[in-house]
């Protein structure tokens, strides 16, 4: 690790003084141990006041930037009005970490690529213009929707999956003092040619919320997280959905899925075909096939496309009630 | 070396009849509450009076030639002592037992991560940072990485019996298939360090090691310097696993800097070094055939393999070698190929070659089953093999099938529905089951046991890396010498101690517990002497020795100290009789119809490891072989860049050993109660390997009676367990 300056923010106007912002660490710090964030200043936010707090605002809620994953994965608002967040938000890391990551911490964490993680591997993450050692070279965590020639790396949050299909919004506190709102597909930019920009958040900036629409009443929501072990891994695949059903269809269907892309993915044409059908294992299929239909990801992560239609389809049948879900379910009713 | 006692025939069951009560028992580790306190000091637990940090360098080409290195491009970090290399720099760990120097490139780069240079600082932070930025300059070399398209592949005659062709031919059913394993690393959770300071021309070198009187002997002659200037101490080990059997470029690069500097120095491996430079498990090819009559009985079996290892070094993981003696068949066949490359080099990883070739047989055992139609049970019961079928040895005892039949009893094998008949919502159950095997043996060691009015003490270079080594010689000595466990005190890991194999091959307990047994056996005979008893009638207990009608207390016998120091050796049983534990794995798992997620439910695991020398921490070795095994088979891989061949995962988030979340709650491991009279004069064999033998086998062959996908590739992750069920 590099020596590096530390500054303690006390308020939000002497973040925009600049420095990297650090609040859990829990992501920053082992990056900087391997040289592959080299700081000169790192900002403390934590005793900031007025983040640390989920409050309603208007029929939903907002979640303060520095309040922890495990607050907001047991906050009762949350667990029976979004229960898809919680349930993201737990199966992702550990006990520990969670504890120590931030709201605006999570959703700003750094891709697992391996070549992003060793200096001695070209990345344009790290360096734009050196080269993706990940093509050509191991992927079976790349992403294989929204990527370019310039990187392959998947955003590896579930939090943020769970925020997607939840429609939240991120608030973002310019240098001048104000705020703005963006939907997470508009949050998050794609790589291009620059993957080293990840966000909209520019230099001096914060987050410092997250809102909550309004709970959709009755909808039943899941969080289906496939990994290589039962606990501590990043997803392969992951699927949340929230559904309403009303005379035996789709009345309300939202969906976002993890670790298959840049940042947690949306596909609007797969989910407007679903919204008004009777559920059916054809339609299921259909879908799924949709969802994944003209990709040709880096051949380690080819698997992703025929697991994330299987675990599409199993949500789906679980969310809309076409099959029993038993032991296990990640199934969870909504309560407003 | 000259042998107190060389195992030549079988021994009296002394443990038997001795009365302390000790051995055996599930006693707890007396150096535990030391250990969960935090007060018992690992080897970079010691920081000497102004010792100083060094960290490994690695190189970043696969094959090559370093030029140059660039101190000056780290000369502005603050405390920066100097950037040390050369030719008194290892490669690579030692192999196991190698008692010599690893071998030594100087500015030759062999493998990418192999470590070139040890930058020291005043500061751990310091030197990081200059290991981080340090400017090296190579001259690259081409190198291939890929054991599958070597172009440089060793093999030997292969081990054969009987007619092969004409036992394959007339077979009622055949299975021939290919099977792949991952690498794995040891991933032990203390990582490689090495504290080195030198008093004047010698050397005091605190590690984390498993063989210190062969550690000695490579640190030496990679040094340049006479053994007897050399001392290595590891009394605590945070777990070995093969990874610290030899002495590491972590030891020998700590003591050439500590020797230049005159001041102690301090290397601790990053994790990710660990993954770049510590000896890996190889990847292994294997084809399996096996052949069989209608009944069930086989008519002919082959394990051949490739694996990999670095041009030159010496260690082929022996895939086939329980396949050699578990079953008998009329025709065997057994061949390695060994593909160079420039990968990590491979070494002993914890049951080298059962971890990898049990699983292969035991699954083509349950598809054999399956095209006969017979009980997977009932088809190793036909075929379990009564002599070693290689050699024409008897087994000194092998209740292999004793293990078969009573775990199967207990987990309920019997009462299993039908293969793909049980489901619960979306999650697919089945049941599978596998036999275990690894070889036993007894390894020259020695021990001196020193009895005092006050006690014993034992002492011996032995190592207790985890596995309970301070645990089992108190017993032996409490249970020889009549005395409660407060009252021995077991100093193990100095290279000054009467020396001992050490940890490895899961000989330690049995070869250092059998030398602590013949050294107490010989006080017992001068107890016995002054007691004026013959032997066989002294009986010992909480101090008080009883014999010929007298009672005395053992203070009282004593003048002084009565010592005793032993040497044990292998002899004839070794020549005449084949050892080896045996069990028996059972398990149910859950498959997800949708995800091919695979959840392990159940396991049962039933071994023969003759003795048992203590309850709790045999069975922890045998719950911990269960375990890894079902992490070998369900999660842990080493991913190697196509390119480079340099390991992609080198950190414990990325390389997934099983988490907790993964090991059932309700797993068992017991033990029949077996004395293996040829094995040792303590009737044990060897626990530390068994458990991983096999285990992965029945998880998959349970994955395949839930869900019909057979997998025949580990680790069995999600992508390929639904690519399976596609296909089936």
């Amino acid at each position: 690790m590099r020596p590096f300056d530390y500054r303690r923010a006390e308020t939000l106007d002497s973040v925009a003084e600049g420095g990297r912002i650090i609040a859990g660490g829990t992501n920053l710090l082992d990056l900087m141990k391997l040289q592959v964030e080299i700081p000169d200043t790192l900002v403390d936010i934590n005793r900031i006041a007025g983040l640390d707090r989920i409050e309603p605002q208007g029929e939903g809620l907002r979640i303060g930037a520095l309040v922890t994953n495990t607050e907001v994965a047991a906050d009762p608002r949350i667990r029976a009005g979004y229960p898809v967040l919680a349930r993201a938000i737990l199966a992702g890391a550990s006990g520990q970490i969670r504890n120590k990551a931030t709201t605006g911490g999570n959703l700003l964490q750094r891709t697992r690529c391996p070549y992003f993680y060793d200096p001695a591997m070209a990345c344009n993450k790290r360096e734009p213009g050196a080269g993706c050692s990940a093509q050509g070279g191991v992927g079976r965590m790349l992403a294989v929707f929204g990527t370019s020639d310039a990187c392959l790396a998947a955003h590896p949050s579930d939090m943020a999956v769970g925020l997607r299909v939840l429609e939240a919004r991120v608030e973002v506190r310019g240098t001048d003092g104000a705020t703005r709102q963006l939907a997470l597909e508009d949050f998050y930019c794609l790589p291009g040619d620059r993957p080293d920009i990840e966000s909209v958040v520019q230099p001096g900036e914060i987050i410092t919320a997250v809102i909550l629409p309004a709970p959709v009443a009755g909808s039943v929501q899941s969080y289906r997280k496939v990994r290589d072990r039962a606990s501590y891994a990043f997803a392969l695949v992951s699927v949340a959905a929230v559904a309403t059903m009303r005379d035996g269809r789709i009345d309300h269907l939202s969906l976002a899925y993890g670790s298959v892309a840049p940042r947690p993915w949306g596909d609007d044409a797969v989910t407007d075909a679903l919204v008004g059908q009777a559920p059916d294992a054809g339609l299921f299929r259909r879908a799924a096939d949709r969802l994944t239909a003209g990709h040709t990801p880096h051949p380690d992560a080819a698997y992703k496309l025929p697991l994330l239609r299987r675990s599409l389809q199993s949500v789906l049948h679980e969310v809309t009630g076409l099959s029993e879900a038993a032991i296990g379910t990640d199934k969870a009713e909504a309560f407003a | 070396m000259t042998f107190d006692f060389k195992m030549d025939q079988p021994q009296p069951r002394l443990l038997d009849s001795t009365r302390q009560g000790l051995i055996g028992t599930d006693m707890a580790r007396p150096e535990g509450l030391l250990k969960v306190t935090g007060a018992a000091a690992y080897a970079a637990d010691h920081l000497p009076e102004g010792c100083v940090h060094g960290m490994l360098v690695r190189a970043t080409v696969t094959r090559g030639r370093v030029t140059a290195i660039d101190e000056g491009s780290i000369g502005d970090i603050p405390g920066l002592l100097g950037v040390f290399h050369g030719p008194k720099f290892i490669r690579n760990p030692a192999q196991g037992m190698a008692g010599e120097s690893p071998i030594r490139p100087d500015t030759e780069v062999h493998f990418h991560g192999q470590p070139i240079a040890l930058v020291v600082a005043e500061t751990f932070e310091a030197a990081r940072e200059g290991a981080l930025r340090l400017a090296v300059t190579y001259e690259s070399a081409p190198a291939e990485v890929d054991p599958e398209t070597a172009s440089e592949v060793e093999s030997d005659e292969p081990d054969t019996r009987g007619d092969w062709d004409d036992a394959w031919g007339k077979a009622a059913a055949r299975v021939d298939l290919t099977f792949r394993t991952a690498g794995h690393v040891s991933a032990a959770m203390e990582p490689h360090a090495a504290v080195a300071e030198w008093q004047g021309e010698n050397l005091l070198l605190r590690g984390a090691l498993q063989m210190v009187a062969t550690n000695r002997l490579e640190l030496a002659d990679a040094l340049g310097v006479e053994p007897e200037r050399v001392r290595v101490v590891s009394p605590f080990v945070g777990g070995g696993f093969g990874s610290k059997l030899g002495i590491g470029p972590e030891a020998v690069a700590a003591s050439v800097a500590a020797r230049d500097l005159g001041r102690p120095v301090r290397v601790v491996m990053a994790r990710q070094t660990v993954f770049d430079a510590v000896l890996r498990r190889t990847e292994t090819r294997q084809r399996l055939r096996l052949a069989a009559d209608a009944d069930g009985k086989l008519l002919a079996l082959a394990h051949d393999d490739r694996i990999s290892n670095l041009p030159g070094e010496g260690f082929a993981e022996p895939v086939s070698s329980a396949s050699r003696f578990t079953y008998d068949a009329l025709a065997m066949h057994f061949a390695q190929e060994v593909a160079r490359n420039h990968r990590t080099p491979s070494g002993s990883v914890r049951a080298p070659g059962e971890a990898v070739g049990m699983i292969t047989l035991e699954v083509a055992m349950d598809m054999l089953a399956q095209l006969l139609d017979i009980d997977p049970l009932d088809l190793r019961l036909k075929n379990v093999a009564t002599s070693h079928p290689m050699t024409g040895q008897a087994f000194g005892e092998q209740r292999l099938a004793d293990c078969l039949t009573e775990g199967a009893r207990r987990f309920g094998w019997a009462d299993r529905p039908a293969p793909g008949t049980r489901s619960e919502g979306d999650w697919l159950i089945g049941a599978g089951m596998a036999a275990a095997a690894r070889p036993n043996a007894l390894q020259e060691s020695s021990a001196r046991v020193r009895l005092t009015p006050w006690g014993a003490v034992v002492e011996t270079d032995m190592t207790d890396i985890g596995t309970g080594t301070y645990a089992i010689l108190t017993q032996i000595a409490g249970e020889m010498l009549g005395l409660p466990a407060e009252r021995v005190e077991v100093r193990l890991a100095d290279s000054d101690f009467p020396r001992s194999p050490g940890s490895g091959g899961s000989f330690g307990a049995s070869s250092s517990g059998s030398a602590v047994f013949m050294a107490a056996k010989g006080i017992r005979e001068k107890l016995a002497r002054t007691l004026g008893c013959d032997p066989d009638d002294l009986a010992l207990q909480d101090g008080i020795a009883r014999g010929g009608n007298v009672e005395r207390s053992l203070a009282d016998l004593i003048d002084g100290e009565l010592g005793e120091t032993a040497t044990v050796g292998p002899g004839k049983t070794a020549e005449t009789h084949a050892s080896a534990g045996f069990g028996a794995h059972f398990a149910e798992v859950a498959v997800h119809r949708w995800t091919g997620e695979i959840r392990v439910r159940r396991m049962l695991g039933l071994f023969d490891i003759g003795r048992v020398l203590n309850e709790r921490t045999a069975r922890g070795q045998a719950l911990g072989g269960m375990i890894w095994g079902m992490g070998g088979a369900l999660h842990e891989a080493l991913e190697h860049d196509p390119r480079t061949g340099h390991i992609a995962n080198r950190d414990l988030a990325n390389y997934h050993v099983a988490a907790h979340a993964d090991v059932p709650g309700d797993i068992t491991a017991d033990f029949l109660p077996v004395r293996d009279d040829h094995a040792n004069p303590m009737q044990s064999k060897g626990v530390g390997e068994l458990g991983i033998s096999g285990s992965g086998a029945a998880i998959l062959n349970a994955v395949h009676d839930a869900c019909g996908a057979r997998l025949l590739s580990i680790p069995a992750t999600p992508d390929k367990v639904i690519a399976a069920m596609e296909e089936g």
